[in-house]
């Protein structure tokens, strides 16, 4: 908890902010460990982080059956079987649809709500984030019956609008409290300027406060995306017809085949990680002070 | 978490007040569709598992259904085995897994913090696997544990081990086998929320630190770690709750098996209610998985004095 001197004290590092450079003599301290203290252990890290992953190329990459320790010669059998045999164009087209979808109405809610959040003092302000606060503690797979039920009763089971609102509602309470927490980085003299300008609101919001959100609205908005796009009990239960099952069902489907296709499950998981792969790429450089900014400084 | 006090803004002249239009209705327009949603498909589905905990509910045998009292939770505590097993395992893969992300996460935190050639190249690499997904890391650890072609035959085969170990499907290692899968994935998310914290420690500390002759572990002690240490509570805990939740790894990894030796609470309860149809039995071990997790993380921040004195 921050109060309101320590947040004026402590403002969060400026988004993308490249370091200033020093001079020499003040390089010392804590950034002057011996390099082989950073190379040896980062070292090991990255060959544990690394074989999972050359694991699942060499057997997506190599002929069944192969025992080779390298993809070569290379074929992609696995990958045109698991994208037409098994489906996975359908569960793609679907994951995105969910993945685009959830990562615009999160974004706008929290929006919405983050910025009430931040810039008023209402009624029903504590409750409402004493309730935020305890929907982390509520598993979304527990509560898998009830919302079954509540999707059955709005003619939503099969439909992939069901997995949207269920993913949306539950990367909510935290996105709004991210938003919120970089809307109140925002300097409130900015927007009051803006209205002695003759800025309305909306306007003075559009100009000032939207473009300055950037880095975070980033951050909310992929891991809206990266969350829906990753989890799967939701469209397992909701979603029974094949036609519109998701990526992740499609995973456990192959894995939980009577005999399992090692290579057509690393291809789906190659699958699977490309899009998440490209979003990191994309914002690798907004997340950590998107993290920052938002999350651990609440 | 933010509280109330941290928004609360100094009064303000009035006539400044005009510019914003409506400011009275204004924020519950704004929060109202946040709150609409969480009301209808949180708020609700929970009140309703408590409703479900007091009711025989099974829509496969609907003659049995009906009011059963506090039957459900006697059962749980009395006639149970199961909710015992599954709670402690529970209980030692959320204190395994946590502890050991903090750990390494903390480690690797302070590592990709330093300034060396290929940082960036770095810290993407190690952090890349928190972007795969619970089902995505099952597929990969199933390749890598596979006894026929996975990396122990490759080992064996280099004298390190044993051939044909079923690590997924043997008793004795399917728990490291398990923990190692998910800390593939843990670490990288603790080291990044630490990682955030570090970067906001003041330099002049350690710069000060230094001219009075701190060693580099002194200096961890006293100024970093003090430091990062509501950043350390708060992410130890929501990392607690969310490996205690979480099922999609377990369930797609093991399945619970072999012989329910990775079966945590709300996999049974998943496996209660979507495979037994048993929603009021499911709905009663919610009601105590909750209870036991509120109840945890209260005592947890309370033990901790989190936003205590140091602020």
């Amino acid at each position: 908890m921050i109060t309101k001197e320590a947040a004026q004290a402590a403002p969060a590092p400026a988004p993308t902010a490249p370091e200033p450079p020093r001079p020499a003599k003040r390089r010392r301290a804590w950034d002057e460990a011996p390099r082989w203290q950073i190379y040896l252990p980062l070292g090991i890290y990255l060959v544990f982080t690394l074989i999972p992953f050359y694991w699942i190329l060499l057997f997506a990459l190599r002929p069944a059956g192969s025992t080779s320790l390298v993809p070569w010669p290379m074929t992609f059998v696995h990958f045109e079987k698991v994208w037409t045999d098994r489906s996975f164009g359908t569960f793609f087209y679907n994951s995105v649809l969910v993945g685009v979808a959830t990562l615009i109405t999160t974004t706008l809610v929290a929006l919405a709500g983050g910025y009430a959040l931040a810039r008023f003092d209402f009624k029903i302000k504590r409750a409402f984030m004493l309730g935020l606060l305890c929907s982390q503690f509520v598993p979304g797979a527990l509560l898998l019956v009830p919302l079954f039920e509540i999707f059955a009763e709005l003619q939503m089971i099969n439909s992939l609008g069901s997995v949207i609102i269920a993913e949306t509602v539950f990367q909510l309470p935290l996105s709004m409290i991210l938003i919120s927490n970089f809307i109140k980085n925002v300097p409130y003299s900015l927007e009051e300027a803006a209205w002695v300008d003759g800025c309305n609101r909306m306007t003075s919001f559009r100009i000032v406060v939207l473009p300055l959100l950037r880095p975070g609205l980033i951050a909310v908005g992929s891991f809206a995306f990266v969350h829906s796009w990753n989890h799967f009990l939701f469209a397992l239960m909701f979603l029974n017809n094949q036609e519109k099952q998701t990526i992740p069902v499609g995973l456990n489907t192959l894995m939980s085949a009577d005999s399992v296709d090692l290579g057509a499950l690393a291809a789906g998981g190659i699958i699977a990680a490309v899009p998440v792969v490209i979003v990191f790429a994309f914002i690798q450089k907004w997340l950590i002070t998107g993290f920052s900014a938002g999350a651990v400084k609440g | 978490m933010a509280h109330a006090a941290a928004v609360a803004k100094p009064p303000r002249p009035p006539r400044r007040r005009r510019a914003s239009a409506t400011p009275r209705r204004l924020p519950y327009l704004l929060i109202a569709p946040a709150a609409l949603l969480m009301l209808g498909f949180i708020a609700y589905p929970v009140i309703s598992v408590f409703y479900y905990s007091l009711q025989n509910y099974n829509p496969t045998k609907p003659w049995r259904n009906g009011y059963a009292g506090f039957d459900n939770f006697t059962r749980i505590f009395t006639d149970d085995p199961l909710f015992w097993d599954t709670l402690v395992f529970s209980a030692k893969w959320v204190f395994v897994e946590v502890g050991l992300q903090l750990l390494f996460g903390l480690a690797l935190a302070l590592i990709v913090n330093q300034t060396f050639a290929g940082r960036a190249l770095g810290r993407a690499l190690v952090f890349s696997p928190w972007a795969v997904s619970g089902v995505l890391t099952s597929a990969i650890w199933v390749l890598l544990y596979n006894s026929q072609t996975g990396i122990t035959r490759y080992l064996a085969d280099m004298g390190i081990g044993d051939y044909g170990v079923s690590w997924l499907s043997d008793t004795s290692t399917v728990f490291p086998a398990v923990v190692v899968a998910d800390l593939w994935r843990g670490v990288p998310f603790f080291a990044i929320l630490i990682l955030a914290d570090l970067q906001s420690v003041s330099k002049d500390l350690y710069e000060a630190a230094e001219v009075d002759g701190a060693s580099r572990i002194k200096q961890f002690w006293h100024i970093t770690l003090p430091h990062l240490k509501d950043a350390i509570i708060l992410s130890t805990l929501l990392r607690a709750v969310w490996e205690f939740n979480n099922v999609d790894l377990l369930y797609t990894l093991t399945g619970g098996g072999p012989a329910g030796e990775t079966t945590t609470l709300p996999l049974y309860i998943a496996n209660t209610s979507v495979d037994a149809h048993n929603f009021g039995y499911a709905s009663a071990l919610t009601t105590v998985a909750f209870v036991i997790l509120l109840f945890c993380s209260m005592v947890y921040l309370r033990l901790s004095k989190f936003g205590g004195e140091s602020k």
